[in-house]
């Protein structure tokens, strides 16, 4: 009997309602996902796939037109959805943690790097600022900023791209997280900068046992970092797994399709398939599967009915007729969310 | 023939003097690089922010003066040109930019915005005009609707479609492709690569292409070259460069590319600190300070570029192989003619120019 996963999504959805109340735009629909301690979950999704509203889901810090409307967020068995804003304050940062993906953006102009790196350890331990700042000094020694006293009195602006990057992560690890979520942390970053970065966050969450969650539109991210993959379309889940195992074998169209456009080093001579057309404006959804108008290998059953979640195999979940058992009586293998 | 042919090209700036008249300098962007582009053919520049691509760029598309070499177009010195060449000259290389959306005049329909290139250098009529746009339209994969159209009215990838299309106006022979697909999103870009590849076998189009994503590089490019703080540290052919990098320099970078599946391990690179600025590059090769194989002559020599088995390079580490290279090398000749000739001889008669001087 496995234990029960650190973080547990259960048919989540978020929608953002227009002001008048006539436009719903489903970004997070029916979302459900597990990851365990020490794992790292690589959530991909192109721009409108409603990857980063999961993310700001899960940390509650939705903006006012955005809405949780059914499902939990259940950490360590505590489900968030339930919790007050006060109680959340105390979650936030301290057993979940975000990295943006911005650090010019998320980091305060007019603070130095030493008071906004103590700021959450101050905040949830309630320690004086000279431990906070001790605290400090260690967290820029493990992201590996070179001569982290001097760093601590400067400000944002010192420092170059990378190094606020590795900041926000010292940030995000500060008060020693459970889960730290990711968004795009790397975007911004040079090649040779973020081979350094993404291997300081292995290490960080191999120390603590972290579980890192990377929101991207990168498969390159996914192929070096994750263990787990979920792909996001249109605002749901469509396939998640291992992800060697999606890599070699994609269930989903829209994972196949995306993993062929990619081109691959050293095969010059390979011709990238495209998929055609474009993401779905989410207020506008067709009826039946939103990759269908995309989708090569489209049904006339895909364009009435959107598919459930079928089980493909083991630990794998992919919302496609094509992954409908084929046996009679095999219902019980649709993954009601997690069975 | 090469389309265009850089030696010895270089761009200082003056570093302007801080409000309190701080030190003042130079900022070497590009330091004598050279390089040439046939037809039909594809040359990538790589590297880290900072390393000079985009202001090549720039100097290639005639938006920087250089300070330094020559580049000649279909064999004449673009910077000698008279008013009718230095015309012919702007008509022939175009440039498409990264961020469609940034790029498109918002007020303008899409006819006016391919138009725009035809109607202020050449005198067609009115019907001429639509007629090539619609021509145009279709060559880029668009329906003829769209020119009636603004461009609020299209997604990312079918805006840089337009832009294709403008850039295609003047029928060019060498476009300069900054970063062309890094603003799309993931199931957009291939399309878009597809096409520029589809165009230049159709058109027999020469192609200048920057881009961060090095598989993206190396799908699109017949020559890559590697730029570190506005010099060239390595060039030559796609993909034997992409497979067995040479240069410390190019290992570390196509070392920290991304895989394309997570089968692929490779021995990764991680390589200290971070790119210095080019206002006072380090003396001696300017990549010795985060060079994992530097050695104490590194430090006091800047390499030259040279010519060893069919790729250039500038790094001590080949000062041997050079040397035992240079008399014989005739199994490096046979695979240089079958690689393109930029490897052979452009590049290394413009570094040997440049070095003279």
């Amino acid at each position: 009997m496995p234990t029960a996963p650190l973080l547990e999504l259960d048919k989540l959805s978020t929608h953002y309602v227009s002001a008048a109340g006539t436009r719903v735009v489903r970004a997070v629909d029916e979302v459900s996902l597990r990851i365990n301690a020490g794992e790292t979950l690589g959530i991909v999704g192109e721009s409108g796939s409603g990857k980063s509203t999961l993310a700001l889901t899960l940390m509650r810090v939705l903006p006012p037109a955005a809405r949780i409307v059914s499902g939990r967020i259940l950490l360590e068995g505590e489900d968030l959805v339930r919790k007050s804003e006060e109680e959340m304050r105390e979650i936030r940062g301290k057993r979940i943690a975000m990295i943006l993906q911005d650090p010019m953006v998320s980091l305060n102009p007019l603070f130095t790097i030493g008071d906004q790196v103590a700021e959450p350890i101050r905040v949830h331990e309630g320690v004086s600022r000279a431990t906070a700042w001790t605290r400090a000094r260690e967290l820029l020694r493990a992201v590996r900023i070179p001569s982290p006293v001097t760093r601590l009195k400067q400000y944002p602006h010192e420092m170059s791209g990378g190094m606020r990057q590795r900041i926000v992560g010292a940030i995000g690890i500060s008060c020693e997280p459970r889960v730290l979520i990711a968004d795009e942390p790397t975007t911004s970053l040079d090649l040779t900068i973020q081979a350094q970065y993404l291997n300081m966050l292995r290490d960080l969450q191999q120390t603590h046992g972290l579980a890192l969650i990377f929101i991207t539109h990168n498969l390159g991210i996914v192929a070096k970092m994750c263990d787990q993959l979920a792909v996001m379309y249109a605002g749901r889940l469509v396939e998640s797994g291992p992800v060697s195992r999606i890599f070699r074998a994609p269930s989903h169209p829209y994972t196949r399709a995306l993993l062929n456009s990619i081109p691959r080093m050293g095969d010059p001579d390979q011709r990238l398939t495209a998929i055609d057309g474009q993401p779905p404006d989410l207020s506008n959804l067709p009826p039946g599967c939103a990759f269908a108008p995309r989708c090569a290998q489209a049904m006339p059953r895909c364009r009435d009915a959107a598919p459930p979640p079928f089980m493909p195999e083991e630990g794998r979940t992919s919302r496609c007729w094509l992954a409908e058992p084929v046996a009679a009586g095999a219902d019980f293998r649709v993954a009601n969310g997690v069975v | 023939m090469a389309v265009i042919e850089a030696a010895g090209l270089a761009k200082h700036f003056p570093a302007r003097r801080g409000l309190f008249g701080g030190a003042g300098g130079t900022v070497r962007a590009v330091d004598g690089i050279s390089f040439a582009i046939e037809r039909g053919q594809t040359l990538g520049i790589v590297g880290e922010s900072g390393c000079g691509k985009t202001t090549t760029a720039k100097l290639v598309l005639g938006l920087e003066v250089p300070t330094g070499g020559t580049m000649r177009f279909e064999g004449r010195d673009v910077h000698r040109l008279d008013r009718a060449g230095r015309r012919h000259y702007r008509k022939s290389v175009q440039a498409v930019f990264q961020d469609p959306y940034a790029s498109l005049n918002p007020r303008m329909r899409i006819s006016a915005i391919i138009a725009e290139p035809l109607t202020t250098n050449e005198k067609l009529p009115p019907a001429a005009v639509r007629e090539r746009v619609l021509e145009l339209l279709q060559l880029v994969g668009l329906p003829a609707r769209a020119a009636d159209l603004f461009p609020h009215e299209f997604s990312g990838g079918q805006r840089q479609r337009i832009a294709i299309a403008r850039a295609l106006a003047l029928s060019p022979q060498l476009i300069v492709l900054d970063e062309p697909v890094s603003a799309l999103d993931v199931s957009i870009r291939a399309q878009i690569l597809n096409l520029l590849r589809d165009l230049q076998a159709r058109l027999g189009l020469s192609y200048l292409f920057i881009a961060h994503d090095l598989a993206a590089v190396a799908h699109m490019s017949h020559m890559i070259a590697v730029m570190y703080l506005g010099k060239i540290v390595e060039a030559g052919e796609a993909r034997a460069l992409a497979n067995n990098p040479k240069h410390p320099y190019t290992e570390a970078l196509f070392s920290a590319a991304l895989p394309s599946h997570p089968d692929e391990r490779r021995e990764e690179i991680i390589l200290p600190g971070e790119v210095p600025s080019p206002l006072n590059p380090p003396a001696g090769c300017r990549f010795h300070p985060r060079c994992p194989q530097a050695m104490a002559r590194c430090a006091e020599e800047a390499p030259e570029l040279r010519d060893i088995d069919g790729r250039i390079l500038a790094c001590h580490l080949f000062d041997d192989a050079a040397a035992i290279a240079a008399p014989t090398g005739t199994g490096a000749a046979a695979d240089r003619q079958e690689a393109v000739s930029l490897a052979s001889s452009p590049l290394q008669r413009a570094s040997k120019a440049a070095t003279g001087a």
